[in-house]
C-alpha cells in the first residue's frame, strides 16, 4: 500500500520535473527514442526474416524428403568432386523407390530446366520446366487451382500436355483462360491441363509460381538430358519421417548396390537442413544487429545517468525537505528511479510511435510486422535502462545527509 | 514522563584535523504543551540542538528521549519515520515544495505515512483551513506572499498531528506584521494543546513563548519561565 503510494508520488514528481525541464528532457529523451527505434526496428526486420523463411520454407514441406546424388549443402570442394563421380539417381530407381517403399503417400522424380515459353505473340523466356510424375502433385505445396494435374497414364506415355504456375499463367494469358490452350516450349507445343495455386516466392529468391509441370518422359524426350533426378518422397505422416528416412536410405543402397561399410552415394535432404543453416546464420545476424543497436541504447542510458545525477545535484534542498518530514532512503530512492524510468518509458514509447510507420514501410520487403511481444520488450528494455542508468544518481540522493541537504542553496 | 529529555548531550563534528564541540554537556526537559523558545546567538549550538530536537541529527554522547524513544540508538530510517510521527518543522525559508500546490505540500508528510488519499485530502485540507489556507489551497508557493507560504509550512507540520511543532527563526523572513500574524497563530495552536519549541536568536521573537532557555558555547546558560510573555494581537 504505502510502496504503490511511494510509486505513484515517485510518478507525479518525475512527471512535474520533467514538465519543468522540457528541453533537458527532450534532448535526453532523444538518446532513449534512438536507441529504442533502432532495437525495435532490428527486432523487426529479424521477425520479418524469421516469418520469410519460415514461409518460404514450408514449400519444403516437413514430411517431405528430398534425394539426390549430392547434399543441398555443400561445404567442401572436395566434397564438390566426389558428388560429382557418384551415378545418377535414374528414373528406374525413382520407380524402384516408389515401389519398395511402405512409409510414402507418394513419391516423384523431378528434374528442371530453363526454357522460354510462348502464347501466340506473347513470351517468357527462363521459366523453369519440371519433369515428373503425376504424384508431385501429392508432395508439399502442389495443388491445382483450376483445371487438373495430368494422369499418371498421360505421365507414362509421356503426352505432350502440362500444368501451369500461376504466374505463367497471368504473364502469358491476360484475362483469358488458359485450361485448354496450347503453348510452345522450346520446340514442342503442349496443351495446358490446369493451373496450379499460388506459392508465392522461396527464400525471396526465385519464384514457385513461374514454371510449368510437364510428364517427365516428355521431358526425356524434349531435353535428352543425362538422366538425373531428384526423388521427392513425402512420408506418411510427418511423426514418421525419420522412419520414413531409414527405409528410403536402406532402399537406396540396395538398388544403388552400395557394398556394407561404404558410404551411401547419395543424400538424403529435408527442410530440417535449412532450417538449421539459417538458424546457424541467422542467429549470427540476430545477435551482431541486436549487439551493435544494444549500444545506442547503452548510450541513450548514459544520457539518463548524467542528467540524473544533475537532477540529483539541483534538488539537493528538496530531498532535504522531504527527508525532515519522514521520507526514507527507500522513498528518495523510488522517487528518482522512477523518474529516470518515467523518463526512458516516455522515451520508448515515442520510440515506438516513431518505429511503427518505419516497420509499415519495412512490410513491403519483408513479412515484417510489429507486435506485441516488440512493443513489450521495448517498453521493458527502456525502463530497465532507466532503473541501471538511474540507479547510482537515485542512491546518492538517498544517502544524503538531511542536515546538509537542507542548507544548501 | 516528559516529552522531550536530554540528558548530557553533546555533539562534536570532525572537520579535517580539528574538532568542533557544537555541544558540550546539555540536559534539558520538555514537558508537553510547553511552548519554549531556544534563544543563542551564533556559534552558541543552537543550530546542533534544532538538529537535534528535529531528529536530522543523533548526538555524539548523551542520552535523548523523544516521547520514551532512545533517539541515539536509531538508524536513517528509523529516525524519517520518528520525524514523520513526531515532528512538525517550520523553517525561517519555508521550504516548500515549488512545483507542488499547498495542497500537495501539506498532504507529502501523510504520504510518507501511508494514510490512504481520501483521508489525507481531508486532513490535508482541514489543517489548511485551520491556518486560514481554505481558499489557496491550490496555489503554488510561488503564487502566494511569504506569510501564507509560512502558514503553509505550518499547516504542513501539523498535519500529522505531531508531539512537537519545532519552529526555526518562523519569522526571519517576514516583515514584522506578518510576522506578528504567524505568532498569533502559533499561540492559538499553543492554546489548542500543541507543545512548540522556537529556535531563535530574536528577543522580540522568543518574549512570545512562556519559558526561554539560552544557550551560550554548547552550554545551557540559563532556563526560567517567560513570566511576562508577549501575547499578540489575534489576526
Amino acid at each position: 500500500m504505502r510502496f504503490w503510494q511511494e510509486i505513484r508520488e515517485g510518478l507525479i514528481i518525475s512527471f512535474a520535473s520533467i514538465r519543468a525541464n522540457k528541453l533537458r528532457s527532450a534532448l535526453t529523451t532523444l538518446g532513449i527514442i534512438i536507441g529504442i527505434v533502432t532495437v525495435t526496428l532490428v527486432g523487426t526486420a529479424i521477425n520479418g526474416l524469421n516469418n520469410a523463411f519460415n514461409k518460404s520454407i514450408s514449400a519444403l514441406g516437413s514430411d517431405t524428403l528430398y534425394v539426390r546424388r549430392g547434399s543441398w549443402f555443400i561445404d567442401s570442394d572436395a566434397e564438390w568432386q566426389k558428388m560429382r563421380k557418384r551415378p545418377p539417381v535414374t528414373l528406374d530407381q525413382v520407380e524402384k523407390v516408389s515401389r519398395q517403399m511402405t512409409l510414402a503417400r507418394a513419391v516423384a522424380p523431378f528434374a528442371i530446366t530453363r526454357q522460354s515459353v510462348s502464347y501466340k505473340n506473347k513470351n517468357s523466356s527462363s521459366i523453369v520446366v519440371i519433369g515428373t510424375t503425376e504424384d508431385f502433385v501429392n508432395i508439399a505445396g502442389n495443388s491445382v487451382a483450376s483445371g487438373r494435374f495430368f494422369t499418371s497414364l498421360e505421365a507414362a506415355g509421356g503426352r505432350p500436355v502440362c500444368s501451369i504456375g500461376n504466374e505463367v499463367a497471368t504473364n502469358l494469358f491476360k484475362g483469358e483462360d488458359p485450361v485448354g490452350k496450347r503453348i510452345r516450349v522450346g520446340n514442342q507445343t503442349l496443351e495446358i491441363l490446369g493451373v496450379m495455386t499460388k506459392q508465392g516466392s522461396f527464400l525471396g529468391q526465385f519464384s514457385l509460381d513461374n514454371q510449368i509441370i510437364i510428364p517427365v518422359r516428355q521431358y526425356i524426350s524434349m531435353f535428352r538430358r543425362e538422366e538425373d533426378f531428384e526423388i521427392q518422397i513425402r512420408a506418411v505422416s510427418t511423426e514418421q519421417v525419420e522412419e520414413a528416412k531409414e527405409e528410403l536410405r536402406g532402399i537406396m543402397r540396395r538398388i544403388r548396390h552400395v557394398p556394407p561399410g561404404v558410404e551411401d552415394n547419395f543424400a538424403i535432404n529435408q527442410q530440417e537442413m535449412f532450417i538449421k543453416t539459417f538458424n546457424r546464420v541467422g542467429g549470427t545476424i540476430a545477435s551482431a544487429g541486436l549487439f551493435i543497436t544494444g549500444l545506442s541504447l547503452f548510450v541513450g542510458g548514459i544520457g539518463i545517468m548524467n542528467i540524473m545525477f544533475v537532477s540529483v545535484a539541483e534538488r539537493t534542498k528538496e530531498i532535504g525537505i522531504r527527508k525532515a518530514i519522514g521520507a526514507k532512503k527507500r522513498t528518495i530512492l523510488l522517487q528518482f528511479l522512477a523518474e529516470a524510468a518515467g523518463i526512458c518509458l516516455f522515451g520508448g514509447v515515442l520510440g515506438l510511435m516513431i518505429a511503427f510507420p518505419l516497420t509499415l514501410v519495412m512490410n513491403q520487403f519483408l513479412p515484417a510486422t510489429m507486435n506485441l511481444t516488440i512493443v513489450g520488450i521495448a517498453l521493458l528494455v527502456s525502463a530497465i535502462t532507466g532503473v541501471v542508468s538511474g540507479f547510482l544518481p537515485a542512491w546518492r540522493a538517498a544517502r544524503m545527509n538531511p542536515v546538509d541537504a537542507l542548507r544548501s542553496e | 514522563m516528559p516529552l522531550l529529555e536530554l540528558k548530557n548531550i553533546a555533539r562534536r563534528y570532525v572537520m579535517g584535523t580539528e574538532t568542533i564541540h557544537a555541544l558540550r554537556d546539555v540536559s534539558l526537559c520538555i514537558e508537553r504543551g510547553e511552548y519554549v523558545a531556544l534563544m543563542g546567538p551564533s556559534g552558541s549550538g543552537k543550530s546542533t540542538m534544532m538538529n537535534l530536537l528535529g531528529c536530522l541529527d543523533t548526538p555524539t554522547a548523551g542520552d535523548f528521549l523523544l516521547n520514551g524513544n532512545h533517539v541515539r540508538e536509531m538508524d536513517d530510517n528509523e529516525l524519517a519515520e520518528l520525524r514523520n510521527r513526531e515532528i512538525g518543522f517550520v523553517f525561517q525559508s519555508f521550504h516548500l515544495l515549488p512545483r507542488s500546490d499547498a495542497l500537495h505540500n501539506v498532504e507529502l508528510p501523510l504520504i510518507y505515512a501511508g494514510a490512504d488519499s481520501t483521508q489525507r485530502r481531508e486532513q490535508a485540507l482541514k489543517v489548511l483551513a485551520q491556518v486560514g489556507l481554505a481558499e489557496r489551497v491550490h496555489h503554488k508557493p510561488n503564487e502566494m506572499s511569504g506569510g501564507q507560504r509560512q502558514r503553509v509550512a505550518i499547516a504542513r507540520a501539523l498535519v500529522n498531528n505531531p508531539s512537537i511543532l519545532l519552529a526555526d527563526e518562523p519569522t526571519g523572513n517576514l516583515d514584522s506584521r506578518t510576522g506578528e500574524e504567524i505568532m498569533a497563530l502559533f499561540e492559538a495552536l499553543w492554546k489548542q494543546g500543541n507543545t512548540i519549541i522556537l529556535v531563535t536568536h530574536e528577543e522580540d521573537v522568543a518574549r512570545h513563548a512562556k519559558r526561554i532557555v539560552r544557550l551560550r558555547d554548547g552550554l545551557v546558560a540559563s532556563d526560567e519561565p517567560n513570566l511576562n510573555p508577549i501575547i499578540p494581537a489575534q489576526a
